[in-house]
Parts: structure tokens; sequence; C-alpha cells
């Protein structure tokens, strides 16, 4: 079972309720699919015991073959070959590595050049199997490790929590793309509720049942929980606005390892994700 | 020598576009037969990349000379490899601009941006 936590904006919990979630799970595995800052490791501190370079392909111009064409630059969709000074000059923050062009070239004047982009990381922490992914800074698109990040588990039986990343964006759709549960973590502010609301049209639109969390929850108007009453979004749980939580949060402790009363929040909130995850939609 | 300009109207008084490759037209401006034509931009609603295709787009025009308010470092590399000098327009007019080019009145563009991979805002 996959469960995904998602968010419309940074800062809200995720990496919170998903590290946390995994960890009273018993036996379980926790994806960090927040390839651009992936932090949970940092909570985690996992043992690793695989590390995976991610490459895309790339392609290269043999210009002593290119007869001028221009195939491969009408050809791409997303521009990344400009034909000049009579040669196909390729931009490599533009590609999507589709491999359209070098399948095309009627000269095979183009091939793949490998590059690396990232890496995916495995390990262990107590019964959490920890699974990281990890952008090069300057790299474009976190998509390509996103997708071996959902790959080849050890035991798909298990449950899966999968930390995304802050929006609505390609990124966060395929993280999503195989989970049968969203999580929504959403903050009791104007702001918060306007991000609810993206990532629960992402989540409606990709047809995946859904809850939301109210974290840092204080007395006083939540709009937040205002949108959730308007969309009829079940509310899964509410974790208080608490220094103590604040401070364990800070210092990289996972606050359900460390702390009883967070231990039993975080029990009742993955009951209560477990008991909506089988019903029927 | 032909000058180009990305253009929000096909109009000499039509506005300097603020995007490059999102501009709906391009002017191609011959400065010695005085002689002006318009270009659609095709690329417009693109998924990406727009900027590299219509530097390809002045490139083949043999455009010497691009007056733009902004373009992308990939847009800079194009037109640099195709001899494609970039001068900085101001608000004004495409006309307004070609005088002001043509007393030398514009300077090139030092700065170029990331690029907005299909991010642009107007």
């Amino acid at each position: 079972m996959k469960i995904a936590v998602l968010s419309g904006k940074g800062g809200t919990g995720k990496t919170l309720v998903s590290v946390n979630l995994a960890s009273v799970a018993g036996p379980s595995t926790y994806i960090d699919c927040d390839v651009e800052e992936p932090n949970g490791h940092l909570f985690f501190k996992p043992n690793v015991v695989r590390s995976e370079k991610v490459a895309v392909k790339i392609p290269v111009v043999d210009a002593a073959h290119c007869t001028g064409c221009r195939t491969c630059v009408e050809f791409c969709q997303y521009n990344a070959l400009a034909f000049i000074r009579n040669k196909p000059l390729v931009f490599e923050e533009v590609c999507h590595s589709c491999g359209g062009c070098v399948l095309l070239c009627p000269q095979k004047a183009l091939h793949e050049q490998e590059k690396n982009i990232g890496v995916v990381e495995d390990g262990y922490s107590g019964e959490v199997f920890v699974r990281t992914g990890m952008l090069n800074t300057g790299e474009v698109s976190g998509v390509p490790i996103i997708r071996k990040l959902q790959r080849e588990l050890p035991d798909e039986t298990k449950t899966v929590l999968i930390d995304c990343p802050p929006g609505s964006a390609c990124v966060v759709m395929e993280s999503i793309k195989d989970a049968d549960y969203c999580i929504l973590v959403a903050e009791p502010t104007i702001f918060g509720a306007q991000n609810l609301g993206m990532v629960h049209e992402l989540v409606t639109l990709f047809k995946k049942p859904c809850g939301a969390v109210l974290n840092k929850c204080q007395s006083g108007d939540n709009p937040s929980e205002q949108y959730c009453c308007e969309k009829s979004i079940r509310i899964l749980g509410r974790i208080p606005f608490d220094s103590e939580l604040g401070a364990m949060n800070s210092n990289a402790i996972i606050a359900a390892r460390a702390s009883g009363k967070y231990h039993q929040l975080f029990t009742e909130l993955l009951d209560a994700v477990l008991t909506e995850v089988g019903k029927p939609t | 020598m032909k000058i180009a300009i990305p253009v929000i109207e096909q109009s000499l008084n039509a506005g300097v576009s603020h995007s490059f490759g999102r501009a709906p037209h391009l002017l191609i401006y011959n400065t010695v037969t005085k002689e002006n034509y318009f270009l659609d931009n095709t690329t417009v609603a693109s998924r990406g990349g727009a900027g590299v295709r219509v530097a390809e787009v002045v490139a083949d025009h043999g455009a010497k000379v691009l007056l733009t308010q902004r373009c992308g470092k990939s847009v800079e590399e194009v037109l640099r490899r195709s001899e494609v000098l970039v001068y900085k327009a101001t608000q004004g007019t495409a006309k307004e601009n070609i005088e002001a080019f043509l007393e030398d009145k514009l300077s090139l563009l030092t700065e170029f941006h990331d690029g907005l991979h299909g991010k642009a805002t107007l």
C-alpha cells in the first residue's frame, strides 16, 4: 500500500508527517521524492546499503555526418536543438531525453550519451527501509530520479510512505502516480488553505482518494479546516503548534520515536489513514 | 543590414514585446532598403525552448542585430554562434527603437536570464 504525503507549499510538514508515520508503521518503506532538497534521511540517518547513479540520455551531434536536413530540429517538441551555422546545437537543459531526434536522423549523425543527474540511495533505519533521491545542483528536472525511486521495492506488501516535493507540478504528479491514497498536509492560514486547494485539485484530477492533516493547529480560525468542510475532505488528524515538537524537528529527532505523546498521535493518525485506505471509494 | 525585433503587433508602431521567445511576432527591418516584414511566432505556445527556436529564426533570416528587452542564456548562445549582436530595447515602439539604434543610442544587452523553460510570465 502506497501513501503519498503532499502539500501545496514547502514547510507545511510533509516530511514530519511521512517520517513519523513510517516510524510507527512497523516494517515500512519511506521514499523521499523531494529530490531537490531531500531531508527525510536527516531524521532517519539510515545505514546506506546501496547507492545508484541516475543518468539521462542526451543527443550528441556528429557534424561530419550531418547533411543539414533539420529533421531533428523540427521534430523536437521542446526546442532543445537549434540549427546554427549548418549544424544542430543541443541545449541539454531543455532536452527531455525522449530519443526521438536520434531515431529520426536519416544520416545517423546523432547518438546518445549518458549524463548523470543524481543518485538514489537505499538504507535502513530500524525497521524502516529508507530510499532517498538526490538531484544534482543545477539540473532542471527531478522526474527521471522520481521514476527510479518508485521502482523495485524490496517488499511491496509493506506500507510505503511517499514524501512528495512541494507544489503541484510534474515532479509531484510523478510522485503520486502509483499512490493508493494521498495525505494533504495544510497550515492554518489563508495562504495554507489556498495551497491546500491546489493539491486537492491535483489529486482529484488523478482520481486519488485523499484526506487532510491539519498541522500547526492553534486556537482560532483555521481556513484550511474550513476548506476541508466545504470540499468534504476527511480530516485525518491534527498536529498542534507545539514548541517541543518544533525543537525535536529542528534537531532532526523523530518525534514518534522520542516522545510517547507523539508516538500515540502518529499511531492514531496512521490508524485513521489505514481505515480510510480500506474504505471503498 | 537586417535588424530583428520581437513585437506585440504587426506594425512599426507596435511596442517591443517584453518576452523574446513568446513574442507574438518578429519584425525584420532592412536598414539599407528601409523595407520590413513581419513573421508570426509559431512557437508562441510551445512547451519549452521557445527562445531557442525564435533565435534560430532570427539567424535564418540573416539578421545581424536583435533589439530585445530581455532574453535567456540559450538565446544568447544561439545568437553569439550566429554572429548576431543583441541590443537592449527601450519601452518604446519598434520604430523608435530602430531610430535609437541607428543613432547609436542603444547599448548591448549584457544580462541574460537563466531561461524560463516554459514558465514565462508576462
